[in-house]
């Protein structure tokens, strides 16, 4: 996909073409006998202020794509562009600056908090890093984030173990916040949340959007949630991103049929509503070894012989509608998909 | 509980009552459930649900009478097809326990012994309760993993545990799991660990296998969505009780509880695009030192601390089908929230909402 490098000026974030490979060493000299190919090669762009989410399946790369872009994971190919500069190539002073605008909040509230330190602490150790050297406008600004986030003062001397799982989600969205990044990933922020608790984090995560001009990268796999707080979601499979578009237009015109079936198959708190169920045959195949052509072929209820062997490149199919499927096809000014095939389905209910 | 077509004779399969299970732990007495009642039909699916520590899990494991050591039964009753499961002797457990009612788990990974391959743990199962030898009983495995829809479910079955898929590994475990044709399969968070695609796989089987041999099912999820799609009754579980107990549909379509209504308004659901969601205010109470009267109130929007926080409201039928555990729909007090409007659940998280010791 070629991504215009004089990207909008509202283009805050810009992954080119971006590779993450894990190497598999086997023997006796411990040589690569193949690669675990994480994320291959995807490209998308976010505007500011923006929240996009990423969303998949296991082992479609979304989390890698994040960690990527942050540099916490090296990148096999590819390039991240932050505001225009190019991520990859900073060093030293210039990464630590560039790291101040991109933030991250991790998935387990339970073990990304250190056990040992009170959370005050915490919090403070990004402000500690980046040259706040006074002690007092350090607690200053503490104390604002704990308040921002929904947390009491006294909060800031106690240790995680005394929080439950919700407010220690709360005090990673402190610390992440304390810097006042431009950007901050949040790779699934409430997976491991309670249901009644993770609406009191996206609504804070929203909130907070709002308030500070935040843009977000939000990562899930929860297709409900990301709907819910992103503006554009991409959808990922096995290492590729095979639909980008807004989220309405998502919802009500899925191009891709790996994101039919994705909505097809999530379950919805309204009985009774009839749905054209797509269940997909067959199971993810390993990042080690993808399908040949387009990696959704073997399990596509449309795949033809094309299919298997070329591989459909993400394109613009409709204003604003990306889509990776050799049958999807521009219409006027929207788009469809028409198969040229149709597999018998397996195990279809009404 | 009148259920749909799908539940034949009117004799109930599964009674449970006033059932109590209670944790004896260093830090005290965890009243884990505290006086339960339900009722499954043959052939019904009946949805569990709740979130962390609302007892829903320890509901499923005192009526296999599986719970750990620290674990009681303190009081109630289990009947299966009218015989009493708790004063049974443990040889006798035994016997029922993958033959009568069988049980599946949220992680199938962790229920399948590693060292022994996919076929020869269906057959154990199968000659456990069958008078069948080895031969047969591996027929039969096979057979259940063709069923199960395991491609190829001859040269599957000599497979072992990590050679195959999460969602493999949970259609073995229902393999094994109704092998012995049970009347009732408990599947306790079957597909919590399972990819949305994967999970729909899974729950077609399940629909598919309850119509063909009329096994009920005591389905046990924190999923609301879940519950929509599987299940024909459903009760919803907070600190230990059930709060509300009706057909799917009415409960979707009216929720008589506070609890059932703030967690409807909590979850984002695909196509509606609300703005911002509901927020229950606080969090679950301690179960060693629950609150007094109602356990919802210091979390309720709808609280009038007066009513709510001296005694505990039974579970009452407020229509025919559709019992709740609440002040604000028994008649007798209902008045005083009359001209009350519906609350807009807009809190932040840590509020408050009336001291309860």
């Amino acid at each position: 996909m070629s991504i215009s490098l004089k990207a909008a000026a509202k283009d805050l974030l810009v992954v080119d073409n971006l590779k993450t490979y894990f190497p598999i060493k086997a023997g006796l000299l411990q040589r690569v006998v193949a690669n675990v190919k994480a994320v291959d090669g995807v490209s998308f762009t976010i505007r500011e202020g923006e929240t996009f989410g990423l969303v998949g399946e296991s082992g479609c790369g979304k989390t890698t794509v994040g960690r990527t872009i942050l540099r916490l994971q090296p990148a096999t190919a590819g390039s991240v562009f932050f505001d225009g500069e190019d991520v990859f190539a900073k060093r030293g002073g210039d990464l630590k600056a560039l790291r101040r605008n991109m933030q991250i909040v991790f998935q387990d509230p339970y073990s990304s908090l250190d056990p040992r330190v009170p959370v005050g602490e915490t919090i403070a150790e990004g402000l500690e890093i980046h040259g706040v050297t006074s002690r007092r406008e350090r607690q200053d600004i503490v104390l604002e984030m704990l308040d921002k986030v929904g947390l009491n003062p006294y909060h800031a001397n106690r240790y995680p173990h005394e929080f439950s799982g919700g407010q220690r989600q709360r005090i990673g969205i402190a610390r992440a916040l304390a810097l006042r990044p431009r950007f901050i990933i949040c790779d699934e922020p409430v997976s491991a949340l309670d249901v009644s608790i993770q609406s009191q984090i996206l609504n804070l995560l929203r909130e907070l959007s709002h308030e500070f001009g935040l843009t977000y990268l939000f990562i899930a796999h929860n297709l409900s949630v990301v709907e819910h707080i992103s503006d554009r979601v991409g959808v990922m499979y096995l290492g590729t991103l095979v639909e980008v578009t807004d989220r309405s237009e998502l919802y009500h015109n899925p191009l891709h049929p790996y994101t039919q079936a994705l909505l097809s198959a999530i379950p919805i708190p309204k009985p009774g509503m009839r749905r054209q169920r797509i269940v997909l045959r067959g199971e993810i195949p390993s990042p080690i070894n993808p399908p040949s052509g387009c990696r959704f072929h073997t399990r596509c209820p449309f795949a033809a012989e094309i299919c298997t062997h070329e591989v459909p490149l993400l394109e613009e199919k409709a204003p604003g509608h990306w889509a990776a499927c050799h049958f999807v096809e521009s219409v006027g000014n929207t788009a469809r998909l028409q198969p040229a095939v149709v597999h018998p389905p397996e195990n279809i209910s009404s | 509980m009148s259920t749909t077509n799908n539940a034949s004779a009117k004799q109930p399969l599964l009674e449970v009552q006033g059932l109590k299970t209670y944790f004896y732990t260093e830090d005290g007495v965890v009243q884990a459930i505290n006086g339960v009642d339900f009722t499954i039909h043959p052939g019904e699916v009946m949805g569990l649900v709740g979130e962390s520590g609302s007892g829903k899990s320890v509901t499923s494991l005192s009526i296999m009478r599986l719970l750990p050591s620290s674990g009681k039964i303190v009081e109630g009753q289990v009947r299966l097809d009218g015989k009493d499961l708790l004063t049974l002797p443990e040889e006798k457990m035994v016997k029922l326990r993958g033959n009568e009612i069988s049980m599946i788990f949220q992680q199938p990974a962790s229920c399948l012994n590693p060292v022994f391959r996919i076929g020869d743990q269906i057959a154990e199962t199968i000659m456990v309760h069958q008078d069948l030898n080895k031969r047969e009983a591996w027929q039969q495995a096979v057979e259940m993993l063709r069923k199960v829809g395991i491609p190829a479910p001859e040269k599957r079955a000599t497979a072992f545990p990590h050679e195959i898929s999460g969602g493999q590994a949970q259609r073995v475990m229902i393999a094994m799991a109704l092998s012995c044709q049970p009347r009732l399969l408990i599947a306790d968070e079957p597909t919590t660990a399972l990819d949305v695609t994967i999970q729909a796989q899974i729950f077609d089987l399940m629909r598919q296998l309850r119509d063909d041999t009329g096994t009920a099912i005591l389905l046990i999820t924190h999923d609301m969505g879940v519950i929509a799609e599987m299940c024909d009754t459903v009760a919803v579980m907070y600190a230990g009780q059930i709060v509300e107990y009706a057909n799917v549909a009415t409960l979707f379509d009216q929720p008589l509880h506070p609890y059932t209504e703030g967690l409807l308004a909590a979850i984002p659901t695909l196509g509606e695009m609300k703005e911002t969601l509901a927020v229950i205010p606080g969090s679950v109470p301690n179960l060693i030192h629950l609150p007094q009267g109602c356990k919802f109130a210091p979390r309720c929007p709808y609280v009038k601390a007066e009513i709510c926080t001296t005694n505990t409201p039974d579970l009452r039928d407020i229509t025919p089908d559709h019992r709740a555990r609440c002040y604000m729909r028994f008649p007798e007090t209902a008045h005083h929230w009359a001209g009350v409007g519906k609350a807009n659940w807009q809190f932040k998280g840590d509020e408050v909402l009336v001291e309860v010791i």
